[in-house]
Order: structure tokens, then C-alpha cells, then sequence
């Protein structure tokens, strides 16, 4: 497992041709939105970080339910590389749709349910950061750290819901779906921009979490080698 | 010294009732040894009634935003209150070795969790039993209505349910007292969410669909968390 | 009565336990010693069921560990270095609320005898936290005893106690042991253990280095002994 294998390679290399594509896509291929113009292509990015970043907490969660069950050292490996990469991404969503906000809203943060649910998010995540870096023991860290993120994953949907239902009952009156964060009528071009995006995402979230996981393995593997060493 | 009998330690009768009357003492112990130094008990409280007096300086609490506000400052106060408690019961058992004690029992691993558990939450009650009737003196508001006592308790039993898993964590990582909010309060948002507007909405006598589907919310959050808790327990104190 | 085979124990990658092999047949009492960061308390707890192995056999009184560590536990009685005890309650309330524990029946009067046994009836109904060291390791004593186990293991009792304390846990520790019990008790206290013992096994680097029945070896070629086990000039503690 020295060198990056071929199969990667080829994923670096797909991944950075798709995010080409998709940056054209959402530049010349869809179409300009008629209410808030340019700033509206924000979407395209926004709302496929946060469905990949969600993604990535349910890898994070099954593989802290693998590990529970098998104590095998990888599944933590798998587990906090996942919570890492979709920390980015959400951090991601968070700002794109902050300056999505502030153009077609005036306000720099909508109190969106789902734009606060990803920040809810963000922070169990740096919250599992937090706990794994209070804890010396390797099997006790990888433990702690599968259990948080099952709870924090099975927390996610009631999180929303209950967001959700907090801003209807402040906003009765609702504009499209989902309260402050209007929707528009996609059209067909859209549609597939948005579609070929969230796969651009998907596949670039499967390619670092693939390099990460790689990380995470050879620093184990240093790790024993500097205790054979050392012994 | 007197011979000692030859004891053959007879489990009990049935499963189940060792397993309560395991609970049971734990409970037990929990609350007897805190009648004496009464230490928890007094922090937790004065701490609440600290935060009501912050809250009545911060927040300009006129008697009309009054009841637009008591369930949030209520809610808040009970939050903070309560990680003080939560951190102090598994301290206690972190620091004289006494976790080991409870491990080498020979019972399941769930009964530490719902004696702890059930503890905590008997200690949240205590502080609520006192802070509710101060409130509503401080600020002429009856907060003595079934409604409401509904809502503390659901709001609690989930608060707690999350609470002491997190806790019996935190309580065994070198950042201790700090990390247990950290990793308690993004969880528990649905529950303060729920618990706020339900109890808001039963101050300000809003129609009963209103307030439904919030009293559903912390009855499933419950149920959820409470047999997600005791079933992912044993992997927190298990070597 | 305990036998272990390869037991390996890993902290992350870091082994600490390599491939120990360790046998006790019923009624020994078995002094376990070795220098600071051998992994006695490591082997102890593994033994105490609160700790798994990484890797290999241990059976106590046929029960598989940790596969059947929840009945093991009945015939288990553990004292460590902390007293597990509660300090807000008083020495008989520790008592009831572990006999409670161990669903026993008759608690008040087998409170009382174990009070007896370790010589604290007088001071039954005083709190913990009022108790000297000695004291309280006495109660904890009290404690492993309870349920009447087969097996008891001591990771390092004498620690904090001065002379007279020592004394008085050493005639409990020969009464408990009296009753045909099997004994592991960790130590650095070598001339305590060889009053105690009727067995020495010296662990080193991870494995049992060497073992000498009480009855084969003088008390004065003990320290010799140890030394050569560890194969270093150190002395033990």
C-alpha cells in the first residue's frame, strides 16, 4: 500500500475533469435565474455539499456501528476521515449559503431550517473532534467517537424537524418550500446542472475520503513501526 | 473474629427482579449519599437560581414579554442547571474507582445506565420543584398547571436520557466538565426546541393542535434516545 | 483454577501483554511482581473482567473470559488500590448497597459478619470519608468478600499504609485466604509478600519471567531471585 493505486489515480484525475464540467455547467449551461440572477448558480454548490455532507455522516455513523461490533482499528480510520471531509463540505454549504443569502435576502443568514441544521451539524461534528482529542487511548477514542456519531447522526432528522416546525409557526404564511430559503421552478437544464453536480460532489467526496482513509492507515502504520523501534 | 457461614450466593428469584433491584440500589445510593453532603443538590440550585437573575437584567422582562419568554428562560435555566448534576453524579463515581465497583457486579452493564439515569433525573426534579414555584413568584406567573408539569418532565426524561451517556464520556476524557455541553447541547436542540415551544404555548393558552405536535416530538425524541442510550452504554464502559 | 494461554493485550498498537501464560491451581496464593509499567494492573484487570484481552485464552473457575464474564463475576471478588467505596455513606450502607448489588440474601446479617471479619464493626455507622487509608482499604476488603468468592485478586493493597495498618490488612488477607481461596495479588512489597504468598511469579516485558513455589526459595534469595527474573539492577517499586 506505498504508492497511490492506479484506481485512485484515475479518481484524482475524474474528479478534477467533473468539477470542470460542472463549473461550466453552472456558469453557461443553466440558465439565468429571473429573480436573483447570477448569485442563484450558488445553489448548484450549496445544496450538493450539504446532501454529500449528510452522506458522509451516515458513512461516519455505520462505520462506528461496524466498529463497535468488530473492533477492527479501520473502521475508525473510515469513520473519522468521513466526519473530517463532510466538516469541509457543510463548512462549505454554511458560507455559500450565507452569500447566497445576502444578495437575494439582504441578510447575511436566514434562520433556514435547513441552513441551521447544517450548522447543527458543523458543530457535532467539531464536537466529535473535540471528544476523540480528550482521549489518550486509541481503542477508547475509536469507541467514544463511534458512539457520538450514531447519536449525533440519529439526532440529525428530529433536529430538523423540529426546526422545521419551530419556523412555521413563526413564518405561517410559507413562500415555496422550506420558509426563508425560497424556492424557485427549476427548468429542465437546471435540473440536469444540479444533477451533475451532486455527482461531481458525490464522486469528489468518495476520492478524499479514499486519500483520507489512506492517510489515516499509513499513519498507523507508522505509528507501529516507531513502537517496534522504540521496544 | 466469628466463622463466616458458607454462603452460597444465591441469585435472585427471577432476572427481572435482580435487574430492578439492582437499579434500585443504585438509585438508592445515589440519593442517600447525596442527602448528607447535599452538594449537588445546593450547587445545582443556587446555579439556577443564578441564571433567573442574570436572565432578569438581560432580558427586559416586562409582564407582557413575560409569558412569551418564561418558557426559554425556564428551559435555559434547566439546561445549564443540569449539566452541572450530570457531570457531578458520574464524577462521583469516576474518582474514587467506583465505576469498577459497579462493572465487577454481576449484572448488566444497562443497569449502571438506568440507575444513573434515574438518579439524575430525580435530581432534575428536585431543582424544577423548587425553581418553578420561585419563578412564578418572582414574576406572578402560575406555573403550576398539568400541562406544563407534562412538558418538564418529557423535556427532562430526554435531557437526561442523552445526558447520562454523554456524561459517563466526557467524565472519562481529559477536558471532563467542559466537553460535556459541548457534546450534550447539539443533541438535546430538538428537545429544548420542543420543550420551549410546548411550554410557551400552554403559558399563552394557544388551541391543543398547536401544542400536539411538540408534545409528540419529546415523546419520540424519548423513545429514541432512551433505547439508544442503554443499548450503546455498555460499549462506553467496557475496556 | 485460572489459566491463561498467549495472552496478548494492545493499548491502540502499543503491546503490553505479549503472549502470557499463566496457571493457578485452587488455593494458591499466587504474589505476582515485577517492575512499575510491567503490566500487572494491566494482567489484573483483565483477570477482574474489566478489561478484554486483545488476543488469547484466560479461563476462571471454567468460565470463559470475556465470553462469560457476566457469571464470573459471581465468584470474583477484586480489591485495588482505590477503595471503591463511597465516601458520603457510612462503612454499612457501602456494604448494603454492594450486597444489594450482588442480589445476597440476608444482608443485614452478612453486613455484620463481614463488619467482624474486617474489624470495623465499631465503626459501622461512620462515613467513609472519615476513614483513615487503612481503614478504608479494610472495608474494601469487606467488600470483595461479600458474596463469598472463589477467587480474589489484590492489585497492590499495601499501598498508602504504614506498618500498623499493614499488620492489621495482612491477618485479614491470611484469614480470607485461610478458607481455601485462590489468591493473585500484585505487589511491590516484597518482604510483605513473602509472609503472604505460596507463590512468587515475577512479570517482565509483558510475560511471566519466572515462578518459585514459596516452600523452594529462602526469604532472604527472594531479592536475588527478582533481580535475575527482570534481568536489570533495579529494585523493585
Amino acid at each position: 500500500m506505498q504508492t497511490t493505486p492506479r484506481f485512485l489515480k484515475i479518481l484524482d484525475i475524474f474528479s478534477i475533469i467533473l468539477f470542470a464540467v460542472a463549473v461550466v455547467l453552472v456558469f453557461f449551461y443553466a440558465e439565468l435565474e429571473a429573480i436573483m440572477g447570477q448569485v442563484q448558480r450558488v445553489f448548484y454548490f450549496h445544496v450538493a455539499t450539504a446532501w454529500v455532507g449528510m452522506l458522509g455522516f451516515l458513512v461516519a455513523a455505520i462505520a462506528g456501528v461496524v466498529y463497535l461490533l468488530k473492533h477492527e482499528r479501520k473502521w475508525d480510520v473510515v469513520g473519522f476521515a468521513a466526519v473530517e471531509i463532510s466538516l469541509v463540505f457543510f463548512f462549505i454549504t454554511i458560507v455559500s449559503g450565507s452569500i447566497w443569502a445576502r444578495p437575494a435576502w439582504g441578510t447575511w443568514w436566514t434562520w433556514d431550517p435547513r441552513l441551521t441544521t447544517a450548522t447543527i451539524v458543523e458543530l457535532v461534528y467539531a464536537a466529535y473532534l473535540l471528544l476523540r482529542q480528550g482521549i489518550e487511548d486509541p481503542d477508547r477514542r475509536a469507541r467514544f467517537g463511534a458512539v457520538y456519531a450514531i447519536l449525533g447522526f440519529i439526532s440529525v432528522p428530529l433536529t430538523f424537524l423540529s426546526i422545521r416546525l419551530y419556523d412555521r409557526t413563526i413564518h405561517p404564511v410559507v413562500i415555496g418550500n422550506g420558509g426563508g430559503e425560497g424556492d424557485f421552478d427549476m427548468t429542465t437544464r437546471m435540473m440536469q446542472t444540479f444533477m451533475f453536480s451532486l455527482f461531481t460532489f458525490s464522486v469528489l467526496f468518495a476520492t478524499l475520503l479514499w486519500h483520507r482513509i489512506r492517510l489515516g492507515n499509513l499513519a498507523e502504520m507508522v505509528e507501529s513501526l516507531r513502537l517496534k523501534i522504540t521496544q | 473474629m466469628k466463622a463466616e457461614r458458607a454462603l452460597q450466593a444465591s441469585p435472585k428469584a427471577s432476572p427481572v427482579g435482580s435487574f430492578l433491584g439492582a437499579v434500585r440500589a443504585i438509585v438508592w445510593k445515589d440519593l442517600a449519599a447525596e442527602l448528607r453532603s447535599r452538594e449537588l443538590l445546593s450547587s445545582m440550585l443556587v446555579f439556577a437560581l443564578l441564571v433567573i437573575l442574570i436572565f432578569n437584567f438581560a432580558l427586559e422582562l416586562d409582564v407582557k414579554a413575560r409569558a412569551t419568554v418564561t418558557g426559554g428562560v425556564l428551559w435555559v435555566t434547566f439546561a445549564f442547571a443540569g449539566t452541572l448534576g450530570l457531570n457531578r453524579s458520574m464524577a462521583t463515581e469516576k474518582d474514587r474507582g467506583c465505576l469498577d465497583g459497579l462493572l465487577l457486579a454481576p449484572v448488566d452493564r444497562s443497569v449502571i445506565y438506568f440507575g444513573k439515569a434515574i438518579g439524575n433525573l430525580v435530581f432534575m426534579f428536585v431543582v424544577e420543584a423548587i425553581v418553578l414555584p420561585i419563578y412564578s413568584i418572582l414574576y406572578n406567573v402560575n406555573l403550576f398547571q398539568p400541562g406544563l408539569l407534562l412538558v418538564i418532565l418529557l423535556g427532562s426524561v430526554g435531557y437526561v436520557a442523552v445526558g447520562t451517556l454523554l456524561a459517563s464520556m466526557a467524565v472519562q476524557t481529559r477536558t471532563r466538565d467542559v466537553l460535556l455541553p459541548i457534546l450534550l447541547f447539539p443533541l438535546v436542540i430538538p428537545v429544548l426546541i420542543a420543550a420551549v415551544k410546548a411550554s410557551t404555548g400552554i403559558l399563552e393558552i394557544l388551541p391543543m393542535d398547536q401544542i400536539r405536535p411538540w408534545i409528540n416530538l419529546l415523546v419520540v425524541y424519548d423513545i429514541i434516545f432512551t433505547a439508544v442510550a442503554f443499548m450503546l452504554f455498555d460499549y462506553i464502559v467496557e475496556e | 483454577m485460572i489459566t491463561v494461554k498467549k495472552l496478548v493485550k494492545r493499548f491502540g498498537l502499543k503491546p503490553v501483554l505479549r503472549g502470557l501464560d499463566f496457571h493457578v491451581e485452587a488455593g494458591e496464593f499466587v504474589a505476582l511482581l515485577g517492575p512499575n509499567g510491567a503490566g500487572k494492573t494491566t494482567f489484573l484487570r483483565i483477570l477482574a473482567s474489566l478489561s478484554r484481552p486483545s488476543m488469547g485464552d484466560v479461563r476462571i473457575a471454567g468460565y470463559h473470559l470475556p465470553a462469560q464474564a457476566a457469571a464470573l463475576r459471581r465468584r470474583l471478588g477484586v480489591v485495588s488500590h482505590l477503595p471503591l467505596l463511597y465516601g458520603d455513606l457510612t462503612a454499612e450502607e457501602n456494604l448494603v448497597f454492594y450486597a444489594r448489588m450482588y442480589g445476597l440474601p440476608d444482608i443485614n446479617h452478612r453486613v455484620a459478619e463481614v463488619l467482624e471479619l474486617v474489624g470495623l464493626a465499631a465503626r459501622r455507622r461512620d462515613l467513609v470519608r472519615t476513614f483513615s487509608r487503612g481503614m478504608q482499604q479494610r472495608l474494601a476488603i469487606g467488600r470483595a468478600v461479600l458474596h463469598d468468592p472463589e477467587v480474589m485478586l489484590f492489585d497492590e493493597p499495601h499501598t498508602g499504609l504504614d506498618q500498623d495498618a499493614c499488620q492489621m490488612l495482612d491477618t485479614v488477607l491470611r484469614e480470607v485466604a485461610a478458607r481455601g481461596r485462590t489468591v493473585v495479588m500484585t505487589s511491590h512489597d516484597l518482604a510483605r509478600a513473602a509472609d503472604l504468598a505460596s507463590r512468587f511469579d515475577v512479570l517482565s516485558r509483558g510475560v511471566i519471567a519466572a515462578s518459585v513455589k514459596a516452600a523452594d526459595i529462602q526469604t532472604n534469595d527472594l531479592l536475588a531471585f527478582y533481580r535475575e527474573s527482570i534481568g536489570t539492577g533495579s529494585v523493585p517499586g
